[in-house]
Order: structure tokens, then C-alpha cells, then sequence
């Protein structure tokens, strides 16, 4: 066990756990931030994706000790009203089926818009190709990125 | 309006208006929280009432005029949240902006059909769901009544507002709330007319959709409590093993870790349903802190496994006992196929036989004969089996997803040994159903661990655990004949199918009554890998053979395909084939589905690079037809679109119900296209998603389109029925791009190879 001073959503929290305890697992058991979802546990579904830094990454392959200094962000934390573009555009679209991969589409899609403001649909099709819908709401998820990115610019 | 007798219980109607902020049909929230004071109603916050006055088991009305509404069935996606309480709230006559939804829990007396199963949420509660709604308006109007002694049926009620026009009288609902919950029950209700609908037939936004997408938590996955532990299993690694004995000396120096042992889950002499079953009885548990804790001492346990012997296993299903044989050894996919291929002449038994099939085979100048097959498909739900129980000497509090809490109540009750009233089943939105969680064993089992370790306790199924576990979709096969005569015309129709353990035969369905001479046989075979109900069961695989060669055999013909279907349709509309009470499907509806997909489609329109498959499939009451495009990239076949034609009556959120059809094509054409789990020495080759592939977003059609058919009959079925025809839209519109027939799912791997 060991403490980790963590910055999640623009906070620092404390947690002391085994340094190898992934991201994901901290967030939900440590930190009942439950908003991050388990799919998979083997980085092959997309349902666990955070922001480090800019970048979307799968918490469940990243270790509490790698993290280090560098800023985390979930689901919770994208915006403070849920009124991120690409929230606005998931519901305006009225996405979801069961909802469970959205947290991770979303934030896998906002890491996308902040690296390419204007994908096109073969771009996110590929930045999307790791978030598994199993109820296979695949094209509003694409109409909802393209509103987003539309709204955004 | 339409007078129709009140048939809800009267124990639908219990009332309590003394207790404030509540009443009797209690919600559960999560992390053990007070009500909130303020609630969010389709997505905006609205101010909650500082009292509640429930006026039946399905709504309760606030002093300042808000409405809860319960939801009684679960939630799995298919948006039964949002549309069943559209439904009660268009019968009240409320503006839906003030309506909050809750999550009823299970109780058997006051809601009927808690299942999520069968695409039957929204027909099998329509009338009560309305007629609840429609009994609160009238009690409202009564109250009201009373107050300006004036006759209630000179009341108007509109968006939550009873007025009475002759003595300028006004009232919202929230004033009238009181008086309405303290009046008898009226004996007879009035329905709205279909035309004056204002809420049922336009689409609402999913009522969750802002939690959803802010991650609040929603999920069964997601339940905290204080003191809660965590628990995991593991099972035999193989079908056909069993645990012998374990050492857990290691697993239990691990940090967070409290207890490591066996559990045996139902007792041999245990009445199970069919829905109670698991394929491991004996499985270890582990309990500990944290999650992670306890998939990491999972591994550590040192087990040592066995053969296990021939098993026959006793079950009902809804009062029918049944034997379920389970024979020893390690199966393998190999082996599956070659026996499927080998029983089905040996084996095969007569389901429906009309007119003389033998004799127009024999007489055919040319038999048209092709064999399909699936494999084992895992359900893949993308949040795995958890559920959370708390159980104390003389109590079982239960919460997590499950799509029959009615029916596992028992076998919950049976293993703590309570009586069921002690026993409280709450449900979760679910992260997806697809019918694994029809099967409730891991609700018995955590309540049986929360026993033991006298705590509140969460179990949670690893990716692996839940693919590994069984309760797969049966691996089917089939093989259809038609016999043609010197003129092309077809006089003969021989279908031969099944499965394991289960044959996917519908002998009374389509093409059954429209072909003079014609023949269904079905088979099985006997496994230990267990099997249950998958999206569209049995459909989910005979759909897209049977479209495929139709489609092949119109080709055959010289025909159109969708003008031979209809041709079909039209005899067996006409001039049915055998007694016409004996065929399944209404054969009017079926052509419709078929011709709306034609004009919407342009079917008949041919582009350039755009190849097309048509498919229509009957089943849970509704019909799908499907036009789908492919256009090729170098080698790669891409879904350009998919065009639906549906008729389910009538629709109740379009929205809600074109994003079923959407997920329905997508799911389809994925399991068809991608997905298979194979076995080896009884364990499944594939264990997560990095070797069982499902479809992801760039295989996904680039648009679907979905069309309804408009008509005043009761809803049917949505949740299922556009699943299993794209699979035949695919297999057609594939030939058509390639110049090959698709006969073996995975299409990705039928020999040779597609690219992609």
C-alpha cells in the first residue's frame, strides 16, 4: 500500500492503495466515482476511458503509480453542468440504449474534438474503433460527434 | 373514449395518503440517500411537492402538481424507463414536463409481467398501463366534482388541468390530488380514442438520457453501501468439469482479502425453473474489500478439478417439467458440427407436413438444396453479471439487473430460507440484457454469500467469468430443399433444422401456408455447455437462413425477390395452405412491411457500386422487412445503408423505437458478420474481447433509416424483432457484391475468407 496524491477533475484526492491498483478501480472503489464503467478489464472495450491530459486513455490498464502529476479527468468532471458540447450532442441526439459504454464514447469523442476539431467520418470512425456499443447505437453516436464538432467551432 | 371495465387488482389501488414524501410504493436511491427535494424530469429540475398523494399503483400526484410515475419493468436499453410511463401519463392527461419517473421495485401484486423477455413490456402492461392513468384522471374529475358540485362529466381534463366550463371553475391536478386519493375506485374507466393521443406516438427523450451522460450512477455495477463487501467466483475452466477440492492459503494472506470458500448453490432435490440454472452448482467465492482485490486473489487460488458424470437436470418452465440431459466429457467445435451434420437425417422428426412433399421432390425437374449454421454466441451484455444483496436473519434486500425478478424471487427465498414476502428484489437500469440476464443465478448466489458473511455484499463477474460462464445462444443448423418443375414453378418446400441443445424450427411460420407441398423437420443435439434465450431466440438464426434461400431460390425462379415473397404471401393470404389457423404469421401485414420497404428503399432502382438484400422476418408479434446496401472498397464489402419497414402497431415513442431497429441492424449484422465463440476441451477459445469480436464503429452501416407502418393495432414487440432478418438482408446483399452465397456464420470466416 501506498498514498498517491492524485489530480481527478481538477482536485487533488488522496488514496493509499497498492501502487499497481488500476485507474479505474481507484475511481470506483476508492473514490465512488462510478461514471467510469468496467467492460473488460484488458483495455479492449473503451467502456473505462478517462482523460490524461488531452489524451483518452482505458484506466483499467493504468496504474495508480503511473499517473504521477498528471491531470486526470472522467466523465464527471468534463464539464461542471454536463453541458459539454458532446454531452449537449448526446442528448440532443438522444443517443444512448442501455447507457453504459456512453461515459466512455464520450470521453474517448471529446479527446478526439480537442485534438481534431473537424474529424471526418472515416477519422471517427477510427478514433471511436476502441468503444464497444453492444447495443449498436454506432451511427447517432457518429451524428452526435459531427453536431458536436459543429457546435464547437 | 372507449368505457372499458377497470381490470387492474384492487390491490392496485392501495392508498396512502397519511404518509407523506413516499407512500407505499417506495424508490430506492443509491449511496443510501434521503429523497432529494429536488428531482430531475426529463432532463430539467423540477421542484418536488411537499406532500405526495398516491392515487394507484402506478402514480402518486403532488400538492403542487407533479406526477410520479412508476416504470414497473426493467430497464436493459430497450428505453422501457421513458415509454411505459408515457403511456399512464397520456391517459392521466399530463403535460410530460411534469413528470418524474421511478423504478418500481418488484411486487407481484400490484404489476404483472416484471420481465424484461419476449419484447413484451409494452403489450402485455398497454392496458393497464392506460388504464391506470386513465382511473386517476377520472378520480381526479370526481374530486373535483364533488368540490364545485357540479357533474364530473361536464369536467375537462387537459395537461394536468380540470376546468369546468359552465362555472368558470379551474384546478390544477395538485389541488384535487388529496380528495381524488381518498375516493372509491371507479368500476368502470374511460379510454382516450387513438386519434386523441398526445403524448403516445411522439418521441420523448430517454428520461435518463442526463445521467447517462454525466455518469451519475445508474448501473447495478455502480451500487455502493456502507460496510459493503466485494465478491467474486470462479468457476470450472471446462464444461464437463467440476471443482474437487482448493487450497486458498495464498489467496487469503492477500491484503483486503476476508474469506475464500466453496459454495453450492442449489440443493439436488431443489425445484428449479428453467431461469434458476447455471451450468457450475459448486463455484469458489472470494470476498474481500475492493474489487480489484478480488479478481487479484481469484488467481491466486490453487484448484484442482474433475470429470464431471453424466447429469440429467429437472426443470419447469412456466408448470412444464422438463429433462435437461448434460452428458460428460470435453466438447469441441469440431465435433459439434460433425454431429450436427450427422443427426440431422438420423434424428430428424416431423413438425408440419402438408400436402405431399415426398411425392413433389420425387417429381421435381430440378431440387434447389443449401445447409446454414451458426455458431455459440456469448450475450456479451456490456455491463457483466453483478448484483448486490444485503440479507440479515430475517431479511433479503436485493439490487442489481436482472430481466426476471419475479421469477428468481423464489429461488432466492428457497436458498436463505426465508418466506418470500421477507424477500425485497429492486432493479437497476441494466448496461444490456439480450436475455443473459433472464437467468438470475447470480442473484441467488450473491444472496447466499451476503448470508454467510452476515454483510451487505456485491458480486462481480470479470469479463471472463461472464463469457466463460454459458447461457450461450445454441449453436444451430439447417438445411433447406425446394423442389422446382419443368417450368420453374415451385412445387415442393423441405426445411430440416436444429441445434444444441435446441432446434430453431418455427414449422408454422412463413413460408408454412403458402406452399402446396411442404415439410418441417427439427433435431438436437445433447451438450453440457448450457444454453438459453438469446435476443430473438431460435428467430435469430432460421430468419437469415431461411431469407438467404429464398433469396436464392427466387434467383432460381427468375423472380424478383421481394415480388416473390409477396407471391407467397398472397396464397397464403388467399388461399392458405392446411388449417389457416395454424399459421403463425398474418399474411397481410407481412406484404405490407415487404411492399413499404419497396417504395422507401426505391427497391428496383439499381445504382451503380450499390448492392442490395432484401429480408422480412415475422416474430414476437411484429414484422420487420429490410433493404440493405453494400458498396466494396478494393476488396472490403462496406453497409452503406440499411432501410426498415416495421410494423408493430402502434408505436409509442418513435424515437426511442427507430433506435431499436437502428441497434437491432447494427447487432445483427455483427453477430452475423464477426461473432462466434468456439470451443476446445469444453472451454471456450474466446474469453474476451480481444479474440470474441464484436462489431465496432466502422463496420457499422454508415445510415439506417426506419420506416413504421401506421396503423390502430396494439403495440407488439420492438426490443427483438428487427435483429434476426438482417442477417438475410446481409447474406443477399453480400452475394450480390462478391458473386458468393454466405452460408456459415461468422460470414468473416466462411471459407474462402472475406476480407475485412
Amino acid at each position: 500500500m501506498a498514498t498517491f496524491n492524485l489530480k481527478i477533475n481538477g482536485k487533488t484526492q488522496t488514496v493509499d492503495v497498492d501502487g499497481a491498483t488500476p485507474m479505474l478501480w481507484v475511481l470506483r472503489d476508492h473514490l465512488q466515482m462510478v461514471g467510469t464503467k468496467f467492460g473488460c478489464g484488458i483495455a479492449q472495450c473503451g467502456a473505462c476511458t478517462v482523460h490524461l491530459g488531452d489524451n483518452a486513455v482505458r484506466s483499467c490498464q493504468l496504474p495508480v503509480s503511473a499517473v504521477g502529476e498528471q491531470e486526470i479527468t472522467t466523465i464527471e468532471g468534463l464539464s461542471e453542468h454536463g453541458d459539454h458540447p458532446v454531452q449537449k450532442a448526446w442528448l440532443e441526439v438522444d443517443v444512448p440504449q442501455c447507457g453504459y459504454c456512453q461515459a466512455g464514447q464520450i470521453m474517448t469523442a471529446s479527446a478526439l474534438l480537442k485534438h481534431n476539431p473537424n474529424p471526418t467520418d472515416d477519422e471517427i470512425a477510427s478514433a471511436m474503433h476502441g468503444n464497444i456499443c453492444r447495443c449498436g447505437t454506432y451511427t447517432r453516436i457518429k451524428k452526435a460527434v459531427k453536431i458536436a464538432a459543429e457546435n464547437n467551432s | 373514449m372507449t368505457l372499458v371495465k377497470s381490470t387492474l387488482g384492487r390491490r392496485a389501488f392501495i392508498r396512502n395518503t397519511g404518509l407523506a414524501g413516499g407512500g407505499l410504493v417506495l424508490g430506492f436511491s443509491f449511496f443510501n440517500s434521503c429523497k432529494p427535494k429536488v428531482a430531475e424530469a426529463v432532463g430539467m429540475e423540477l421542484e418536488m411537492p411537499k406532500e405526495w398523494f398516491e392515487i394507484n399503483g402506478y402514480l402518486k400526484i403532488g400538492d403542487n402538481g407533479v406526477v410520479t410515475i412508476m416504470s414497473p419493468n426493467p430497464e436493459i436499453g430497450q428505453n422501457v424507463r421513458t415509454s411505459m410511463p408515457m403511456i399512464v401519463a397520456d391517459e392521466l392527461e399530463i403535460d410530460w414536463k411534469n413528470v418524474v419517473v421511478e423504478q418500481a421495485p418488484l411486487n407481484t401484486n400490484l404489476y404483472s409481467w416484471q420481465v424484461a423477455g419476449g419484447s413484451r413490456s409494452i403489450s402485455s402492461s398497454w392496458q393497464n398501463l392506460r388504464m391506470a392513468g386513465a382511473t386517476a384522471r377520472q378520480m381526479l374529475k370526481e374530486a373535483a366534482a364533488k368540490a364545485w358540485q357540479v357533474p364530473a362529466s361536464e369536467i375537462t381534463a387537459i395537461a394536468g388541468v380540470l376546468s369546468h366550463e359552465a362555472s368558470g371553475n379551474t384546478a390544477g391536478y395538485g389541488d384535487m390530488a388529496s380528495a381524488a386519493a381518498q375516493l372509491e375506485v371507479p368500476e368502470q374507466v374511460e379510454l382516450k380514442e387513438i386519434t386523441d393521443f398526445s403524448i403516445i406516438g411522439t418521441t420523448r427523450k430517454n428520461v435518463d438520457g442526463k445521467k447517462i451522460v454525466t455518469g451519475k450512477p445508474l448501473f447495478g455495477l455502480d451500487v455502493q453501501r456502507e460496510g459493503m463487501l466485494i465478491a467474486g467466483l470462479v468457476h470450472p475452466p471446462a464444461f464437463g468439469k467440476r471443482l474437487k477440492s482448493f487450497n486458498a492459503d495464498a489467496a487469503m494472506g492477500m491484503p483486503g482479502i476476508k474469506e475464500v470458500f466453496s459454495l453450492k448453490l442449489y440443493e439436488d432435490d431443489f425445484d428449479k425453473m428453467a431461469f434458476h440454472f447455471t451450468a457450475f452448482n459448486e463455484v469458489l467465492v472470494v470476498v474481500g474489500e475492493s474489487t480489484w482485490q478480488v479478481f487479484q486473489a481469484k488467481k491466486a487460488i490453487e484448484v484442482e478439478w474433475e470429470d464431471a458424470p453424466d447429469v440429467t437436470q429437472k426443470m419447469s418452465m412456466f408448470g412444464n417439467q422438463m429433462e435437461v440431459k448434460h452428458p460428460a466429457g470435453m466438447e469441441n467445435s469440431e465435433g459439434h458440427m460433425s454431429k450436427l451434420k450427422e443427426l440431422i437425417a438420423r434424428n430428424a422428426k416431423v413438425a408440419r407436413k402438408d400436402g405431399n412433399p415426398e411425392k413433389a421432390f420425387k417429381n421435381a425437374a430440378k431440387i434447389v438444396e443449401r445447409s446454414y449454421s451458426c455458431p455459440f454466441l456469448a450475450h456479451n451484455t456490456m455491463e457483466p453479471m453483478n448484483f448486490f444483496a444485503h440479507v440479515t436473519e430475517d431479511h433479503a434486500e436485493l439490487l442489481g439487473p436482472t430481466q426476471t425478478p419475479e421469477w428468481m424471487e423464489p429461488a432466492v427465498a428457497e436458498r436463505l430460507g426465508l418466506p418470500l414476502e421477507k424477500v425485497d428484489i429492486q432493479m437497476t437500469r441494466q448496461g444490456g440484457g439480450f436475455g443473459r440476464r433472464l437467468y438470475g443465478h447470480f442473484m441467488v448466489e450473491v444472496a447466499a454469500i451476503s448470508q454467510r458473511m452476515k454483510a451487505p455484499v456485491k458480486l462481480v463477474y470479470t469479463r471472463e467469468d461472464d463469457m466463460t460462464q454459458g447461457i450461450y445462444r445454441p449453436a444451430y443448423y439447417a438445411t433447406y430443399r425446394a423442389a422446382l418443375d419443368a417450368d420453374n414453378n415451385l412445387i415442393g418446400f423441405h426445411v430440416r433444422a436444429g441445434g444444441i441443445p435446441e432446434s430453431p424450427l418455427f414449422a408454422n411460420r412463413f413460408p408454412a401456408g403458402a406452399i402446396d407441398n411442404y415439410l418441417a423437420e427439427d433435431f438436437t443435439v445433447d451438450t453440457n455447455i448450457t444454453t438459453g434465450a438469446f435476443r430473438a431466440p431460435r428467430s435469430n438464426f432460421i430468419a437469415g437462413a431461411e431469407q438467404s434461400f429464398l433469396d436464392e431460390l427466387a434467383e432460381e425462379m427468375g423472380k424478383d425477390p421481394i415480388d416473390f415473397r409477396l407471391e407467397l404471401l398472397k396464397r397464403a393470404e388467399e388461399n392458405p395452405v392446411g388449417n389457416p389457423e395454424s399459421n403463425d404469421y398474418d399474411a397481410s401485414r407481412y406484404a405490407g412491411v415487404l411492399e413499404l420497404v419497396r417504395e422507401k428503399a426505391n427497391w428496383g432502382q439499381n445504382q451503380e457500386g450499390i448492392h442490395r438484400g432484401v429480408s422480412a422476418y415475422f416474430c414476437h408479434q411484429s414484422y420487420v422487412a429490410q433493404v440493405l446496401d453494400i458498396v466494396m472498397e478494393g476488396d472490403k464489402p462496406v453497409v452503406e445503408k440499411v432501410t426498415a419497414a416495421i410494423d408493430c402497431g402502434i408505436v409509442v415513442n418513435p424515437g426511442a423505437a427507430a433506435n431499436l431497429s437502428e441497434g437491432g441492424a447494427v447487432d445483427g449484422i455483427g453477430h452475423a458478420m464477426y461473432s462466434g465463440l468456439t470451443f476446445k476441451d469444453g472451454s471456450a477459445e474466446q474469453t474476451n474481447f480481444d479474440r470474441y469480436r464484436l462489431i465496432r464503429h466502422a463496420e457499422a452501416p454508415k445510415a439506417i433509416e426506419t420506416h413504421f407502418v401506421k396503423n390502430d393495432i396494439d403495440p407488439t414487440g420492438m426490443g427483438e424483432p428487427p435483429f434476426p432478418p438482417i442477417m438475410g438482408a446481409l447474406a443477399n446483399a453480400l452475394y450480390k457484391a462478391t458473386g458468393r452465397r454466405y452460408y456459415n456464420q461468422p460470414f468473416i470466416t466462411d471459407k474462402p475468407p472475406l476480407v475485412g
